[in-house]
């Protein structure tokens, strides 16, 4: 789609009609934002208006940068025709970033339940708008980073051909994460739907439907071009994730604005029905952006790495089909007991308890992939992290539907077990997968022939594990303990304890989990610093060199058991 | 696999997009639809109306500031919760509640039947040091809402917002939103308007300074009547079951 010449003439980079509307259209936006800005009727709406109108104009200048900087043919630039690794690249970093983020503001957060006078009575650090810093922080900033640049990666890999699109992989990159920075600041001005997890106002929310229709026509494009007969099964659960998460956004943000110049909407469902639709988007998220999505990242970097296939293809196809299938049913087990009717909480109940096999499925076929292969787990720090992210992803997923039932939910409901469950899907499963994806592809992307040192990967692995394991077990004990308290009964027949006192009871767990906190986040600090001094092209010395890149599997079961590159 | 083969949905990736919709959207709609089309969903009781315009503006601060992270407004049919917090929540008392605010974790007590509960005076002192009145306390303080004053410049439009997403209420009730915001601190004012279209609504000075109208006046205005409209006298449990 040139605008004119040949390609000897206009080298890969130079303005298509599509990169000049793409222009046109950044522009018109930034007009646009410049009104509201001047019209707002709050003090958000203008700074996310000035936020808004400053990124439309740094990215139409972009476009034209990128013009005329392709005009000047510079040995080794993009040439169109390769992997479009660049924006992975991006995307990595970008991943980096916000872990450091996301953790912190969470460490912080924790630190302000164990010493409240941490908040400082301010209003920006407050435990309230803080929270969701924290929450989208790690699974929107983080895993949405990590998981818009893996599926890149790997679709590129697995369908041997280049990413579809000129600038619309950037386009997606830079505007996921203009969403980001936009929804973090609104909730420190306090600008909030107030539902978990879809914290972000309306405008915010409009911004992510475009990027993400963009992501979805991106990926789809790929593997419509694809020079593989087959779609790798990595691609099933990516592809399923971006059109999943599609669905829920939509169903969940539905309301309806005060103004355009207003930052405050209204939900357009109430009560009882806002919150059955807003945990089928709750529960959602977890089930396709933290374990679809994953999932996806896991069939590609557990048996690339392995040097083995997929263990079973069948197993494959069978968990596919029923996980997503399953869990869209799930979410009213976020409300037991509450004034949802009983026959949606029971039915809830039981597709969760159904769940625990297609989730089981997923585990054995990750685990699994390292039968023959099992020596690496001593010899590489990096497998190690996988393997043990999958072993997490087994744990909460049978976690989950116990803490489904009634009779369970009735104790752990409204207490920190369901944090800690959360964590150890979080920390534990989408953490380290991240991780380990991460610690795959740096020397991948940059050409390094190793990481940097692998034995940091192991001081990451243990300190960040012993987190893990801190941050878990102290949330069960607090969890179950003040769950038993908020029922316990004196010998006349009177509740035990005052609320309050099953809040003090909770001090010392509340510090071991910052604890926790503190230690998973210094290995974060290491895998860093580790991915820096990889990127600097510098190898640690003194260390026995490991292979980096997995050599061929041996393929033997069936066309989809290994990826193509 | 000789008449069907799940290669057809692997080579064609249109078709594993379409596939997967339908899959994700089975459950949803089974779920989500009957609540909208089933009548005891939500239980016939008399007291419930919309918020009045002070306590809607409480509400909105209730929201920024992130209070249901750690404060449920949803007592579960337990017998613990019950003894604890009074009658179970009602799908009805939270049909006017765009968006729900039942939350999912109680670093705090639940909130449900807060209203009338204490006085604006604890609450006062509270919302500026919590730890004053409740020293073991893990919540953050809210001076600054005794120091800022409401801007409610806007409450008229929350209000039509609201009535587009089937909130009732009138003409009336939104041309004279910002007179009976006022008139709800203000007992001197008039304030059988505001007492007849929102009956049950406290009226009075909440954050103890009558010459502004603080964030604090609106928040404790939203806590003081919440749970309070429905008389529970008047029902019993066989009248709830749907």
């Amino acid at each position: 789609m040139a605008v004119s010449g040949g390609a000897a003439e206009r080298p890969y980079g130079t303005m298509t009609t599509s990169a000049f509307l793409t222009a046109i259209a950044l522009v018109a936006g930034a007009f646009y934002s410049l009104v509201v800005a001047a019209k707002a009727y709050d003090v958000p709406m203008a700074v996310h208006a000035w936020i808004f109108t400053l990124a439309f104009v740094a990215g139409a200048l972009a476009i034209g940068n990128r013009h005329f900087t392709a005009l000047q043919h510079r040995p080794g630039a993009d040439d169109g025709k390769g992997y479009n690794d660049s924006v992975v690249k991006y995307g990595v970093i970008a991943t980096l970033f916000w872990a450091l983020a996301g953790m912190l503001a969470g460490l912080y957060i924790a630190s302000e339940l164990a010493f409240p006078a941490l908040n400082f009575n301010l209003p920006y650090i407050s435990f309230g708008r803080l929270r969701p810093v924290h929450t989208s922080g790690v699974i929107f900033a983080m895993g949405g980073n990590a998981l818009i640049a893996t599926s890149f990666y790997v679709v590129q890999r697995t369908c041997r051909t280049r990413l579809v699109g000129n600038i619309a992989p950037w386009f997606i990159f830079w505007g996921y994460n203009l969403f980001i920075v936009i929804a973090a600041t609104g909730y420190l001005m306090g600008v909030t739907e107030g539902r978990e997890y879809a914290e972000p106002e309306w405008y915010t929310d409009i911004w992510l439907t475009i990027v993400w229709v963009v992501y979805l026509l991106v990926f789809l494009g790929t593997l419509m071009k694809r020079k593989e007969p087959h779609i790798y099964v990595a691609n099933w659960f990516y592809l399923s994730f971006i059109v999943t998460i599609a669905v829920l956004h939509l169903g969940n943000n539905l309301t309806v604005p005060v103004s355009i110049f207003s930052s405050k909407s209204f939900s357009a469902f109430s009560g009882v029905q806002d919150a059955l639709i807003q945990w089928w988007y709750g529960h959602n998220a977890v089930g396709f952006f933290l374990t679809a999505g994953f999932l996806g990242m896991m069939y590609y970097f557990v048996p690339k790495r392995a040097g083995r296939p997929v263990y079973s293809y069948r197993l494959s196809i069978i968990h596919f089909w029923a996980l997503i299938f399953l869990y869209i049913w799930a979410g009213p087990h976020h409300l037991h007991y509450t004034a949802l009717p009983d026959w949606a909480q029971t039915l809830g109940m039981t597709f969760s308890i159904m769940l625990w096999m297609p989730s089981w499925g997923g585990m054995i076929n990750g685990l699994m992939t390292l039968s023959g292969a099992w020596d690496k787990l001593r010899t590489d720090p990096v497998i190690r992290m996988l393997v043990v992210s999958v072993a997490f992803y087994g744990m909460s997923t049978f976690e989950g539907p116990v803490m489904s039932i009634k009779a369970v939910n009735s104790l752990s409901h409204y207490t920190d077990w369901t944090i800690g469950h959360v964590h150890s899907g979080a920390m534990g499963w989408v953490g380290f997968v991240t991780f380990g994806a991460v610690y795959c592809l740096v020397p991948w992307l940059w050409k390094r022939e190793r990481l940097y040192s692998l034995a940091l990967v192991s001081w990451h692995f243990w300190i960040s594990t012993m987190g893990i394991v801190l941050y878990i077990t102290s949330m069960w004990v607090s969890g179950i303990l003040q769950g038993l308290m908020w029922r316990a009964y004196d010998a006349q027949g009177f509740l035990e304890y005052s609320f309050v006192e099953t809040v003090a009871a909770m001090h010392p767990f509340y510090i071991i989990r910052a604890l926790g906190g503190l230690l998973y986040l210094t290995g974060t600090i290491i895998m860093v610093y580790n991915c820096w001094r990889t990127i600097k092209g510098d190898v640690r010395a003194g260390e026995p060199v490991i292979a980096n890149a997995a050599g061929n599997a041996n393929a033997s079961s069936g066309a989809l058991a290994q990826p193509a590159e | 696999m000789s008449r069907f083969s799940h290669e057809v949905i692997e080579k064609n990736s249109i078709l594993l997009l379409v596939l997967s919709l339908i899959a994700v959207s089975i459950g949803g709609i089974v779920e989500i639809i009957p609540t909208f089309l089933i009548k005891t969903t939500i239980e016939d009781v008399k007291g419930v109306r919309p918020y009045s315009p002070l306590e809607l503006a409480g509400r909105n601060i209730y929201i920024r500031e992130g209070c249901y992270l750690c404060h449920s407004q949803m007592i579960r049919s337990l017998r613990s919760e019950v003894e604890r917090y009074g009658h179970y929540s009602l799908a009805a008392e939270s049909m006017y509640d765009h968006p729900f605010q039942w939350g999912s974790k109680r670093n705090g007590p639940d909130l449900a039947r807060i209203g009338g509960k204490y006085s604006d005076e604890w609450h006062r002192l509270h919302m500026a040091d919590p730890r004053q009145v409740v020293p073991e306390s893990v919540m953050p303080g809210y001076p600054y809402l005794a120091r800022t004053p409401l801007d409610y410049t806007h409450i008229a439009d929350d209000m039509k917002a609201l009535r587009v997403t089937g909130v009732p209420y009138t003409d009336e009730e939104v041309a004279d939103a910002k007179a009976d915001l006022e008139a709800q601190v203000n007992p001197d004012a008039d304030t059988t308007g505001i007492a007849q279209r929102y009956p049950k609504a406290v009226i009075r000075d909440f954050d103890g300074d009558p010459k502004t109208i603080t964030e604090l006046d609106a928040l404790v205005a939203y806590l003081q009547m919440l749970g309070t409209l429905v008389d529970f006298n008047a029902y019993d449990s066989a009248d709830f079951s749907q």
